[in-house]
């Protein structure tokens, strides 16, 4: 050591000392230089200080954030999504345990990905593709990688999330949506799913965060919040290792509130059944309060492929359909309702005075009208027809006739006040409006004049008018209950707004309902709708989606452009309890939709008659091997 | 040997600051060991403490003429230590900084280098009897000084090879130097430190770039820095308290008893106890260049003065450092830091101090 070493005398080459003569010199040569040094030092500790003043005094609110950030871990406890019920308390969307691994990103380490991503049996490059994909989020924020694990990969995760081999790795126990199998009521019940970048940007998802599972479509996109229900949290001091060293905070989740629906899972099932193997939408509804019973629309899609996130060959195969599967066709599609306006169109008619229930027209199988002719669907004609047998037989001639001296504007009228043209306002999201046409309308929106020649096409639900099938079952239920149009909802709510109500003349209505009994029981269009003891009432329809002209010069698009087949009915004829509007596309005539609606009435009036006919149940329960996606 | 007047002369005041600094360390090493592998070092550290004020009672009762005279043994060992060390050296991360003595003790030269330094400054510049330096003096004296440096760089231990650089600058400064050779020196500087970069091994240049920007890689090089200044802007105003500092006690902050020590206090104690322990620093300094204003002779002044020198460039690098202004480098904070060899050289120096002081009235 030095000074151990600095006494050595025994150098003979050193003297032991130098003269202290020598070195007493002047040192006041350097006092100005030392006084220099003394403001260096100066700065020197103001430069230092300044320092800590701007991190300690100025910054300080930013820094123990940050020192908070550094030590205090969140992990999410996720809420459970409400169950979906059925009118009767029956549960049609269920929830299921499963765990998710999540990857922290503050302490990962690229070169544990591959070793990961090999454990959880998945791709390493979509790995990195996700976490490329997040990486403009917060770093504390760990992001999903896997759901649905398997025991195998559960047992993977436990076992390499310890400091020191994976500490990245997270376990977060998760609720997992559970639809029900063979696509049940999927339109109505829509989808759950992570919410996206781009819809965090939109004002109505701010209130959620990046990885929150939302409602896409149906009701669970109508009641997300409802349903959703609020993520607890478990806040731990970890240490810079990961390590927890306390727990700090506990909050357990909130889970979402149970949902009843007005759908009755029998009926619904009896017509998802009817459906099956056809294009179309049924939607059975009650009249006397708007309580949706059963809404299907076919073809259709399981929503367990979109419960977690869904796989790409999926998506494209369901986005590729040419049919649509997506599309809830109750209230997304419009078409000309045809026949099934003519109740309106004979009640509007009667209202206003055009004609009575003795009024009649003679039919020959067409009639020219401003210059063209229009054919009625019986070539050979009805022959002499009153509002009855118009309605019966569905005679275009009478209702050409009807519609030319009603006007447009007045059958219009009374087409607004029975909801067309417009949202119903059912709690489903993303609905049709329809077109119902009228003077105002076409100048509106096709800057053109109405012709009256227009009307004639219209009289027999042609032409510009469109609806969707739930519009068709409102307009007919309003009719039915005496003129109270109400709103359609799928949630029991006894706080829904007030029916339209109006003062239709209730003899008018019962002659436009004789009518429609006539289609059903006194040899009319629909007989095929006949259910024996109930008054059942109703009017078919063939809608055309082109001209006959045009379906004649092309054998293929004839068979593409096949008349759209719809039926509405309800019953019993006084009092009605339920409407249903069938719509079969490609169905050829109306005729063949009404057995659909039969059975679906057939169905409401045997359960109501406790007939020894049990209606078949699906079975609900969780059925790991189809049930749900993984 | 104690040729000095009188107890009174001993140097009380600076002993009192030193030892409060170092007791405030003590603490510090504490209080940031709590719950982990360093819990035992505070105590190691007094030993050390008592060990340096043993040392300095010796060194400051030889008369550091003595000491000035024996330079040349004292450099010649220095540079045989050092060859040492590089052969037989313990390597700790990838350097060769320390020689295994009996009981566990490291034994790192480098520390006491800084002494030897000193004395070889201090008895140069006394000889040259002038009030200017000839430039070929000027080339002797660097090169006397770069032989110890480069082979510390070489172990590779830059910060402390740095820490030999204001000893040679105080004194050359104080020597007198023409304004040609400033000039000419500045061109130098300007020409050899960007392409030194070259030459600097690549964590040195990561630390550097790294200081430019410590967000360029927060789990690496930026870590330590970014960890350091929430620690430090964590503390506040008044401090976590003792123990109760977060990024210190969870060990986010790295090496908070040795070279991150000051943000482990800073982060406990607020910007009133940093301006309290600055300001003690800050006394310490004037404390020693008062000693060197009282200097009997040059040889005295300029042994007090590069002292002085060396001490504040520490101080300016380890605290620029925690506090995001100054780059990473392994260099101690004086007084306070834990490690032996540091603290027996800072006791050394306070001793060399003390050792003018007391002959001040020496005729």
């Amino acid at each position: 050591m030095p000074a151990h070493l600095a006494r050595n005398p025994n150098d003979p080459l050193e003297p032991e000392t130098l003269d202290p003569a020598v070195l007493h010199d002047d040192t006041a040569f350097a006092s100005g230089k030392i006084a220099f040094f003394q403001y260096v030092s100066v700065a020197v500790f103001l430069f230092l200080i300044s320092g800590f003043w701007k991190l300690q005094v100025q910054n300080n609110e930013l820094y123990t954030e940050a020192a908070e950030r550094n030590r205090i871990k969140s992990t999410p406890i996720l809420a459970a999504r409400g169950k979906i019920l059925d009118r009767e308390g029956r549960t049609i969307v269920d929830n299921h345990s499963s765990f998710s691994v999540y990857l922290s990103r503050e302490n990962l380490k690229e070169e544990h990905l591959a070793a990961i991503a090999a454990g959880l049996n998945l791709d390493y490059e979509e790995v990195q593709a996700r976490l490329h994909r997040f990486r403009s989020r917060p770093k504390y924020q760990a992001i999903v990688i896997k759901e649905e694990l398997t025991p195998a990969e559960i047992a993977f995760v436990q076992s390499h999330r310890d400091p020191d081999t994976f500490p990245e790795l997270e376990l977060v126990h998760v609720q997992h949506r559970l639809y029900p199998r063979d696509n049940l009521l999927s339109h109505v019940i829509g989808y759950v799913g992570e919410v996206t970048e781009a819809e965090l940007d939109l004002a109505d998802f701010a209130k959620y965060n990046q990885g929150d599972v939302i409602g896409k479509a149906g009701i669970e996109r109508q009641y997300n919040d409802l349903l959703m229900g609020v993520d607890g949290q478990r806040q731990v001091v970890v240490d810079n290792k990961g390590n927890e060293r306390e727990v700090i905070g506990y909050k357990d989740a909130d889970p979402g509130r149970s949902l009843q629906l007005t759908v009755d899972l029998d009926l619904q099932i009896v017509a998802e059944l009817a459906l099956e193997g056809r294009r179309g939408s049924v939607v059975a509804m009650d009249p006397r309060n708007g309580e949706v019973l059963a809404m299907v629309s076919r073809p259709s899609f399981d929503p367990n492929k979109f419960a977690g996130r869904i796989r790409q060959k999926d998506w494209d195969e369901i986005m590729n359909n040419v049919e649509k599967p997506m599309l809830n066709r109750a209230i997304q599609s419009n078409f000309a309702p045809g026949s099934t306006f003519k109740p309106l169109v004979a009640l509007a008619a009667l209202e206003n005075g055009v004609i009575d229930e003795n009024t009649t027209f003679t039919c020959t199988g067409g009639m020219s009208f401003f210059g063209h002719y229009h054919s009625c669907h019986n070539k050979r004609g009805h022959g002499r027809v009153n509002l009855h047998q118009a309605l019966a037989q569905s005679c275009d001639v009478y209702f050409y006739n009807v519609g030319n001296k009603l006007g447009i504007d007045k059958l219009a009228q009374l087409g607004e006040i029975a909801g067309l043209g417009k949202e119903t306002g059912i709690d489903l999201p993303f609905e049709y409006r329809g077109v119902l046409p009228s003077s105002r309308w076409k100048a509106r929106t096709l800057r053109q004049q109405w012709f009256p020649g227009d009307t004639i096409s219209v009289s027999i639900g042609q032409g510009y008018l469109a609806m969707t099938p739930l519009q068709l079952a409102v307009m007919t239920g309003g009719i039915a209950a005496g003129g109270v149009w109400q709103r359609p909802h799928m949630v029991k709510d006894p706080n829904r707004i007030e029916p339209r109500k109006s003062n239709v003349n209730i003899d008018n209505i019962n002659q436009v309902v004789y009518g429609m009994y006539g289609v059903v029981n006194q040899g009319g269009t629909g007989g095929a709708a006949r259910i024996p003891g109930v008054e059942v009432c109703g009017k078919t329809g063939t809608a055309q989606l082109a001209s006959n002209a045009l379906l004649k010069s092309s054998a293929r698009l004839a068979a593409e452009l096949r008349d759209n087949a719809w039926f509405v009915g309800f019953a019993p004829r006084v009092n009605p309890e339920i409407v249903v509007a069938v719509l079969f596309e490609a169905g050829g005539h109306g005729g063949d939709a009404a057995p659909i609606a039969r059975d679906v009435i057939k169905a409401h009036f045997d359960k109501k008659n406790r007939n020894v006919n049990r209606l078949p149940t699906l079975a609900l329960a969780p059925h790991a091997s189809k049930g749900f996606a993984n | 040997m104690a040729s000095y007047r009188s107890i009174k002369d001993f140097d009380w005041g600076l002993l009192l600051i030193a030892l409060l600094i170092c007791s405030i360390g003590i603490l510090q090493i504490f209080s940031a060991g709590q719950g982990t592998k360093w819990k035992d070092l505070w105590w190691k550290q007094m030993i050390f403490l008592c060990v340096g004020l043993v040392l300095m009672w010796i060194i400051s009762s030889i008369d550091y003429h003595t000491l000035l005279g024996q330079v040349p043994i004292l450099y010649g060992a220095t540079i045989v230590i050092l060859i040492g060390t590089a052969l037989f050296g313990v390597k700790i991360f990838d350097s060769r900084r320390w020689i295994a003595l009996p009981g566990g003790f490291l034994f790192q030269i480098s520390e006491f280098a800084k002494l030897v330094i000193v004395l070889l400054v201090a008895r140069f510049l006394t000889e040259l009897r002038s009030e200017t330096m000839h430039w070929k003096d000027l080339l002797k004296l660097c090169g006397l000084v770069m032989i110890p440096m480069v082979m510390v760089m070489k172990q590779p231990d830059l910060g402390t090879s740095m820490t030999y650089m204001p000893i040679l600058v105080m004194g050359v400064i104080l020597a007198g130097l023409r304004w040609q050779y400033i000039v000419v020196i500045a061109a130098l500087a300007l020409v050899l430190i960007p392409s030194s970069w070259f030459l600097l091994k690549d964590y040195q240049k990561g630390r550097i770039q790294t200081f430019w920007d410590p967000s360029r890689d927060p789990k690496g090089e930026g870590y330590q820095v970014i960890q350091s200044k929430i620690a430090i802007g964590n503390g506040g105003m008044w401090g976590r308290g003792v123990t109760k500092g977060t990024q210190t006690r969870y060990q986010f902050l790295p090496v908070p008893h040795t070279d991150f020590v000051f943000a482990a206090f800073a982060e406990e104690h607020g910007f009133v106890g940093v301006v309290f322990v600055l300001g003690l620093y800050f006394l310490l300094f004037m404390q020693i260049v008062q000693n060197a204003q009282t200097a009997p002779d040059r040889g005295g002044m300029y042994i007090c003065m590069c002292i002085c020198a060396t001490l504040l460039f520490h101080l300016l690098v380890n605290v620029g450092m925690v506090v995001g202004r100054m780059p990473v480098t392994g260099i101690p904070l004086p007084l306070m830091s834990n490690g032996g060899s540091g603290m027996l050289s800072v006791f050394l120096m306070r001793g060399l101090v003390n050792n003018v002081r007391l002959r001040r009235f020496v005729n």
